[in-house]
C-alpha cells in the first residue's frame, strides 16, 4: 500500500490485470538479463511488505527464460526512514539478505515508486549490508511526484495520478483509488 | 506508551508486541554493520543511582544501535554528592533537552515520581525490591525461544525472592502470559506476605525439578547476608543450589536461566552454569534486543501501543 499509512483502499478503476501484470513482469525480466548481459551476481532485493511478491514472481520469471534463478532476498527499511512513524516496523516484514552484497547487481524491487523516499532508506540499508557495485530500481507503477532525485530502471507501468490517490498492486492487477479513512 | 515502569503498563498483548518486535532487532544485531538510523536526533539520559554494569551496557548498546544519543550520569562524579535533590537532578537534565532518561534507583517507585516531573519517557531500569520490566521482557523472549509458548509451562523461581525485583516482575510477566510458576526458597528468603501472588511455593527444590520447564535462579545477594537470614552460603548451597546431580533430574528440554551475575559455588556451580541448557548468555544478547524494540517503541515509533491493534 502506497502512502498515507493507515485506512482502507477503496479501488475506481483498474489500471492493470492480471495478464496486464504477468506481461508487464514478464517484459522488466527481458530487460532486467538485457541491461545485465545475463543474471550474472544479479539479486533481487524485495521492498517490504508490497514488493516482496513482486520479487519473487521476478526471480520465476528470470529463471524461465534465462535458466538460472537469481537469489532473492528482502528488506523492511521502516527503521531507516525519514518520516518514521508513518509506517511502523511490523515483525511480520523481515529482512533476509540471502548473500553477500559486494560487487554485486542489486536490483531493488517495489510495487509502487511515488515520492521516492521509501527508496532512499533503502539505498541507506543496503549500504549497511556491503558495496554493490551497482543497485538498479524495478516498480510495477511508477505514479510520478518524486521528492528526490530517483528513477526507476524498469517499469511496469507509467501511470499519472493525484497526490490524493493511491495506488494498489496484488496479485490479479493494479487499481486506482483512494485511502478512506 | 510513554512510560515503561511495570509490565502493567503493557499488559499481556503489549507484552507480546514487544517480543515480536524483538525479533526485528535481533535480526539487526546480527548485520555485519549492527545499526540503523531509526533513533536518530533522540538523546537518552542513564540515571543510575544504583551499581549497574549488565543492564547499563546493555541500555547503551541498545541506544547506539538505534543510533541514539547517550548522556551519561554517574551519581559518583555528579552534584548529588553535593546534596542536590533527585527532583533537582531530573529537572536539570530534562532542561538539556532528552527525549527518555533510564532509571535505576534503590527506592521502590522513584522511576514513577520522576515521570510525573519530566516531559522525558521514563523508562525503569530497576527500582529497589518493585520492579525491573526490560529484564521480565528479556527472560521472556529468553523463554519463548527455547519453549515456544508459555501457555501451561512451568516455570520454578529459586532463591532470594524477598529482595529481588526481577523475581518481582517475572512472576507477573510469566503468569500473564499463561505460565504457572513456583516459587522454592526457604521461607526467610520468601516475601513476609504472598498474599494475591498467582503462585505455588515450595522449600524443596529436589521435588520440583522434575517438574519444570524452566528454572530461574536468582543471585544469592551477598550484600543482605548481613541481616542474617540463613545461617550460611554453604548450608543454602546445601538445599538450593544447583549442582551437577540435581540437574540430571531437570527434563530434558528444560533450560536454566540466571539473570546475572552469577556467584559460581552459591547459587549454581561451575560445571551447570557452563551447560549448554544455561541460557545465560542468550539472555545478555538478547537484553540488548529488548531494550533496542522498547526504546524504539517509546521514542520511534510514533506508534501507541494501545492503538495498534487494528493493524
Amino acid at each position: 500500500m502506497t502512502p498515507p499509512f493507515g485506512g482502507v483502499f477503496v479501488a475506481r478503476t483498474e489500471v492493470l490485470s492480471a495478464d496486464d501484470l504477468k506481461r508487464a513482469i514478464w517484459r522488466m525480466a527481458h530487460e532486467i538479463i538485457e541491461r545485465n548481459q545475463g543474471l550474472d551476481n544479479v539479486v533481487l532485493i524485495g521492498l517490504q511488505t508490497g514488493g516482496v511478491w513482486l520479487a519473487v514472481l521476478l526471480g520465476e520469471a528470470l529463471e524461465e527464460i534465462d535458466g538460472n534463478h537469481p537469489p532473492v532476498g528482502s528488506l523492511d527499511v521502516a527503521l531507516y526512514r525519514d518520516d518514521i512513524g508513518l509506517r511502523p516496523v511490523m515483525p511480520e516484514a523481515v529482512t533476509d539478505i540471502p548473500v553477500d552484497l559486494d560487487n554485486r547487481t542489486v536490483v531493488l524491487v517495489d510495487d509502487v515508486l511515488f515520492t521516492g523516499r521509501t527508496i532512499r532508506a533503502a539505498l541507506d540499508a543496503i549500504a549497511d549490508f556491503g558495496r554493490p557495485r551497482s543497485v538498479q530500481l524495478a516498480v510495477m507503477v511508477d505514479r510520478g511526484h518524486r521528492e528526490l532525485p530517483i528513477r526507476p530502471d524498469y517499469i511496469g507501468k507509467n501511470l499519472p495520478t493525484r497526490r490524493d490517490e493511491a495506488v494498489d498492486v496484488h496479485q490479479n492487477g493494479v487499481d486506482l483509488g483512494e485511502m478512506q479513512k | 506508551m510513554k512510560h515503561l515502569l511495570t509490565l502493567d503498563d503493557l499488559g499481556a498483548d503489549g507484552v507480546r508486541e514487544i517480543l515480536d518486535l524483538t525479533d526485528t532487532f535481533v535480526e539487526v544485531s546480527e548485520r555485519q554493520i549492527p545499526r540503523v538510523p531509526a533513533l536518530r536526533g533522540k538523546t537518552v539520559a542513564w540515571l543510575f543511582y544504583e551499581d549497574s554494569t549488565r543492564t547499563r551496557l546493555s541500555f547503551e548498546t541498545a541506544a547506539k544501535r538505534l543510533s541514539a544519543d547517550t548522556l551519561n550520569f554517574s551519581v559518583s562524579s555528579s552534584s548529588v554528592k553535593k546534596g542536590e535533590s533527585l527532583r533537582d537532578t531530573v529537572e536539570t537534565v530534562s532542561a538539556m533537552g532528552v527525549d527518555a532518561m533510564v532509571v535505576r534507583h534503590s527506592s521502590a517507585g522513584a522511576p514513577h515520581r520522576i515521570a510525573g516531573w519530566t516531559d522525558a519517557s521514563v523508562i525503569n531500569a530497576g527500582d529497589g525490591r518493585h520492579a525491573h520490566p526490560t529484564q521480565a521482557l528479556l527472560d521472556c523472549f529468553t523463554l519463548r525461544s527455547n519453549l515456544q509458548s508459555f501457555e501451561g509451562r512451568h516455570i520454578a523461581i529459586v532463591g532470594d525472592i524477598k529482595h529481588s525485583r526481577v523475581a518481582r516482575s517475572d512472576v507477573r510477566a510469566f503468569t500473564m502470559l499463561g505460565a504457572e510458576v513456583t516459587l522454592v526458597a526457604p521461607q526467610t528468603l520468601l516475601p513476609p506476605c504472598l498474599d494475591g501472588w498467582p503462585v505455588k511455593v515450595s522449600h524443596d527444590l529436589d521435588s520440583v525439578l522434575p517438574t519444570v520447564d524452566a528454572l530461574y535462579l536468582l543471585r544469592m545477594q551477598k550484600e543482605r547476608m548481613t541481616e542474617a537470614l540463613i545461617p550460611s552460603l554453604r548450608e543454602y548451597s546445601a538445599g538450593y543450589g544447583l549442582d551437577l546431580a540435581r540437574a540430571a533430574q531437570l527434563p530434558q528440554h528444560a533450560v536454566v536461566l540466571h539473570p546475572g551475575p552469577m556467584n559460581r559455588g552459591v547459587e549454581i556451580t561451575g560445571e551447570v552454569a557452563d551447560l549448554p541448557r544455561t541460557v545465560v548468555l542468550d539472555q545478555v544478547r538478547n537484553g540488548i534486543a529488548v531494550r533496542m524494540a522498547v526504546l524504539y517503541l517509546l521514542l520511534g515509533s510514533g506508534v501507541d501501543l494501545t492503538t495498534t491493534g487494528a493493524q
